[in-house]
């Protein structure tokens, strides 16, 4: 039986940072009922059982993920209970990755590490944004250098080794010297993992609506700085699996390469989402939907090939011949082969007898790219 | 025998732009109660969603009300609109044919413009009696004396006995009511004499087919007979006659002379009933159809083509439909290399092109992509012959060219003085011909110039009023050709060179014309995958260049918790954006690129 990831939506932020449209509330009195919410669904499946059946319970879980929100602020006793209940519902694999994203700015994280460690977490996700404090600040994010360096010695002394740093790249003001700042501190640090996002202004953040207010780089200079990151990091250590992921060999997240293998996994908690038998159902947004035991809304099916070609090419392997044989029966489209052609003279793309992969200036532009080798799939039946 | 119709008046209103003529219409329609407060959704006239937006009316329109004056008759008035727009003359004069008289709207904030003066002369052309009216006399800026001494003095009519109204408040309208049974003449007709009624309007309705409006000078009609348009022979039978009413057709007898009306006779295609031709009966044919209308050519054209192939049959269905209603708008197939099958349309101006397509988008939901427009030129060949072309893809081999003509247009700006040096500017720099400049009165100049009718359609008008706040007006005639040398500029986008683009120029202007449309098209065109270079050439010669960069990165989402449905979701924008644009070989072109390159002006 294929084995199963958990996710774990934890809507709680102290603030709202000024770039972020994920969801998450303030309100410290629905920590404790949103945790019974999540015990409780995880015991009866009351909120999915249409999507996901009876037998869900015995598969084995061989990954946990705590996103957010702020896990870390929500405090390692609600973190706890959740596990204690996934271990008692669910058959939870010894060599299961457990991660718990962390806000370096979240207090008492030594102790929270600490007893999240007892408890089997063993992978954390710091996000650390930038390491130059003043662009910290323009993220509206509180901790300086020194905290996040203490914060990855916490997690060491409580015996997670397995960190992963965030990284935010095209900041106001940002230039490729305090960009460099941050990638050497990253890599000074020793961490196995990094993910790297580039800003991207979301509507109606506050971001958004100063916008003309704030000095962005431009397209040419965002793009320079995603080419000297992954150039950087590949050179140190720090291999690119995906788009925005890099990691020492073995350590890369086994939980989100869920997502890019069209592996299942089941979401719990409000906005979270899932692809179980599948099908793909998310949560919504809100909070008092959840506690209410609203059902997640359907969003159909999932894992068809389209939806594959997407994945795939998210990684830097890319979308190999073995892959599609195995899973569809076919290889690679030739009319998808032959309109990746054009992308593959002007280096975005790489096209060997393996299979088909961007390169690092392809993944910049991969959604232009996919949706036009998507494209072409209408032209032929399959 | 010829009687006259003592209880019947004919009207029309004649007014600018935003001097109030459809409040003013709203107003007389609710006073002679033929529309109820309530049923009063502003403007009832103005029945197209564009018109009310513009403020302005495109369509001419007719309305027949009942008003018991103060000597206790009952009169029957009929009030045909008029479009305010320098390019709808021709609707104007389709208008006033039927009409004995008018009311003439002057803002008494604004005083005369250039457009009450140019609708002024049409009406006096058509022997109508003008009633002048000044309105807005509730606003604080109103002056009505220096107003009425402004029409007095610039148009030399009376203005004594003028009303002075406020349409919006409705005070004194009344007055206006009074003035045109007292002013305008009675129509004469004999009911007898055999049947002939003026086309001035004719509008499709899916149930009745073609609804002819008419202007019965003689004879009557009624349902059952066998009606003849006289120009092309055709014949029906009529299905029914009746009046216009405010709320919806009054199906009624009998047309007699000097009413206003309409009539149905299932009537299938608009060819068979056009605006202009002379309406009689079978049985008793007048022997001389009435004069038609000044009949205006269209003098802009361009190629409208839709965004998506497969809508080119709707698209020809559309445009035969807004024909059904706007004799001005021609069309006849072509093809271009770049984008397919379309039309050629002929208007009466920039604005009306404008109208044209907004009408197709919105009332026929289609995405069009249109050419750059163009007026028609006459090429002088060596041999002897002339061609006159309408499409830039049609200019003849440059070495066959003896000499070219282009057709130029006397032009009429009103404005406060201040602006006066502006609009000069504006006029010089677009090989204005100044002729004079009269002060109408101490606050307002007319600027008269001669200028060529391809430097205003395009962003002329526009560029007047921003640079004028507003305040100047303006009208044209065109009044001939005149020698010109006229060379072609190309557009090659990634060395393609793109038909639709291109243009006929005044060969002095070619090279910094060409400048600013390389600009123009590299600031419009996105980004494209891969680096594309923007070439402007003259027959084979690359005068102007530009490159349009090569897009470095698009969104790169985080997949948040496991939603691939977001990242689908942004897939699919990406391929709906992708729609919107139009390819040319691998350049996509956002239809805003093709109207960008009009926009000359940079102040």
């Amino acid at each position: 039986m294929e084995t199963l990831g958990l996710y774990f939506h934890i809507p709680f932020c102290k603030s709202k940072c000024p770039y972020c449209d994920f969801y998450s509330v303030t309100d410290k009195t629905l920590f404790a009922p949103y945790k019974d919410a999540l015990c409780e669904e995880i015991k009866s499946l009351r909120r999915c059982r249409d999507f996901v059946g009876t037998n869900i319970k015995k598969r084995i879980v061989d990954t946990v993920y705590f996103g957010g929100g702020t896990p870390s602020l929500w405090g390692a006793h609600n973190i706890n209970a959740v596990l204690q209940a996934v271990k008692e519902n669910f058959t939870l694999s010894d060599k299961a990755e457990i991660t718990v994203e962390c806000n370096p700015s979240s207090p008492d994280l030594e102790d929270f590490l600490l007893r999240c460690a007892e408890n089997g977490v063993n992978r954390i996700s710091l996000g650390m944004q930038s390491a130059v404090d003043n662009e910290r600040k323009k993220l509206g994010r509180s901790a300086d250098r020194a905290k996040i360096l203490h914060t990855i010695q916490c997690a060491r002394k409580a015996g997670i080794d397995n960190i992963s740093l965030d990284l935010i790249i095209g900041i106001p003001d940002q230039t490729a010297e305090s960009l460099q700042e941050s990638l050497d501190f990253l890599i000074s640090t020793g961490v196995p993992h990094a993910s790297v996002y580039l800003l991207s202004i979301e509507d109606g953040t506050f971001f958004d609506k100063n916008r003309h207010k704030l000095n962005l780089p431009d397209e040419d200079t965002a793009a320079s700085f995603y080419l000297q990151t992954v150039d950087f990091l590949n050179k140190n250590g720090l291999s690119q699996y995906e788009v925005s992921n890099f990691a020492k060999s073995g350590f890369e997240s086994r939980h989100n390469s869920r997502y890019w293998e069209q592996k299942e996994y089941l979401g719990l908690g409000s906005a979270a989402h899932s692809f179980v038998n599948g099908k793909r159902f998310g949560f919504d947004r809100s909070i008092q939907n959840f506690l209410n035991a609203i059902a997640p809304e359907d969003m159909g099916t999932g894992g068809d090939f389209e939806e594959f070609v997407m994945l795939k090419m998210r990684l830097a392997k890319g979308l190999t011949h073995a892959d599609c044989k195995e899973k569809f029966g076919f290889h690679i489209p030739s009319a998808l082969l032959k309109r990746a052609e054009q992308y593959e003279k002007h280096k975005l793309l790489t096209i060997d007898e393996n299979g088909l992969s961007f390169t690092p200036e392809g993944f910049l532009l991969s959604n232009s790219i996919l949706s036009d080798l998507l494209d072409s799939l209408q032209e032929e039946d399959i | 025998m010829k009687e006259k119709k003592t209880h019947i008046r004919n009207f029309s209103i004649v007014a600018h732009i935003d001097h109030g003529k459809s409040t003013l219409a709203d107003r007389l329609l609710e006073i002679t109660g033929s529309v109820s407060k309530r049923e009063m959704t502003q403007q009832v006239l103005d029945n197209m969603d564009l018109e009310k937006e513009r403020g302005i009316t495109i369509k001419a329109t007719a309305v027949r009300l009942d008003y018991t004056a103060k000597d206790g008759e009952t009169y029957t008035l009929n009030l045909i609109d008029t479009p305010g727009h320098v390019d709808f003359n021709y609707e104007v004069s389709r208008s006033l044919a039927a009409c004995e008289g008018g009311l003439l709207i002057v803002d008494a904030t604004q005083g005369v413009e250039a457009q009450t003066l140019a609708n002024t002369y049409l009406a006096l052309d058509n022997d109508l009696e003008l009633v002048p009216v000044i309105n807005k006399i509730d606003l604080p800026a109103a002056d009505p004396d220096r107003v009425a001494a402004e029409v007095e003095d610039i148009i030399g009519l009376d203005c004594s006995e003028a009303p002075r109204i406020s349409a919006k408040t409705g005070q004194n309208v009344e007055a206006v009511l009074e003035q045109i049974v007292q002013c305008i003449p009675c129509p004469e007709g004999d009911d007898d004499a055999p049947f002939k009624a003026l086309v001035f309007d004719s509008v499709y309705d899916n149930y009745k087919g073609v609804i002819v409006y008419v202007r019965v000078m003689d004879g009557t009609l009624r349902a059952g007979d066998t009606m003849r348009m006289m120009a092309t022979g055709a014949q029906f039978t009529v299905v029914e006659v009746g009046a216009m009413r405010a709320m919806g057709l009054e199906p009624c007898d009998a047309l007699r002379a000097g009413e206003v009306g309409y009539i149905t006779a299932s009537i299938k295609t608009v060819r068979d009933a056009r605006v202009g031709d002379t309406i009689t009966t079978a049985a008793n044919p007048a022997k001389e159809p009435l004069a038609g209308y000044r009949k205006v050519n269209p003098m802009v054209f361009c190629g409208i083509y839709p965004a998506d192939g497969a809508d080119y049959e709707a698209l020809r269905d559309a445009l035969e439909k807004l024909q059904l209603n706007d004799a001005a708008l021609t069309y006849e197939p072509e093809t271009s290399g770049a984008l397919g099958f379309g039309f050629r349309c002929g208007f009466l101006g920039l604005l009306h092109l404008e109208i044209i397509q907004e009408r197709l988008e919105r009332e026929y939901d289609l995405d069009l992509v249109s050419t750059v427009p163009s007026v028609i030129y006459k090429f002088h060949l060596t041999d002897d012959t002339v061609l006159e072309i309408d499409n830039p893809t049609k200019y003849p081999d440059p070495a066959m060219i003896a000499w070219s003509e282009e057709p130029i247009a006397e032009v009429h700006i009103f404005s406060p003085p201040d602006y006066v040096g502006t609009i000069m500017e504006l006029c010089q720099s677009r090989r204005g011909i100044f002729k004079n400049m009269d002060y109408i009165t101490s606050d307002r100049v007319d600027i008269h110039y001669i200028l060529p009718l391809n430097e205003i359609i395009y962003d002329f008008f526009d560029s007047l009023k921003s640079r004028t706040k507003g305040y100047a007006s303006l009208d044209y005639t065109v009044i001939g050709y005149e020698k010109s040398n006229l060379v072609k500029l190309d557009v090659l986008l990634n060395g393609d060179m793109v038909d639709a683009l291109s243009y006929i120029i005044f060969s002095d202007s070619a090279y910094s014309r060409a400048r600013k449309i390389a600009e123009k098209l590299k600031e419009h065109i996105p980004r494209q995958m891969f680096e594309i270079p923007v070439q402007i050439a003259i027959g084979g010669k690359v005068i102007a260049r530009e490159t349009i960069k090569a897009m470095r990165k698009d969104v790169l989402a985080k997949c948040y918790g496991g939603d691939i449905t977001r990242k689908k979701k942004l897939l699919e924008k990406q391929k709906e954006g992708k729609k919107r644009m139009r390819s040319f070989g691998t350049v996509e072109v956002p239809q805003e690129a093709f109207m960008a390159i009009l926009k000359l002006d940079d102040q």
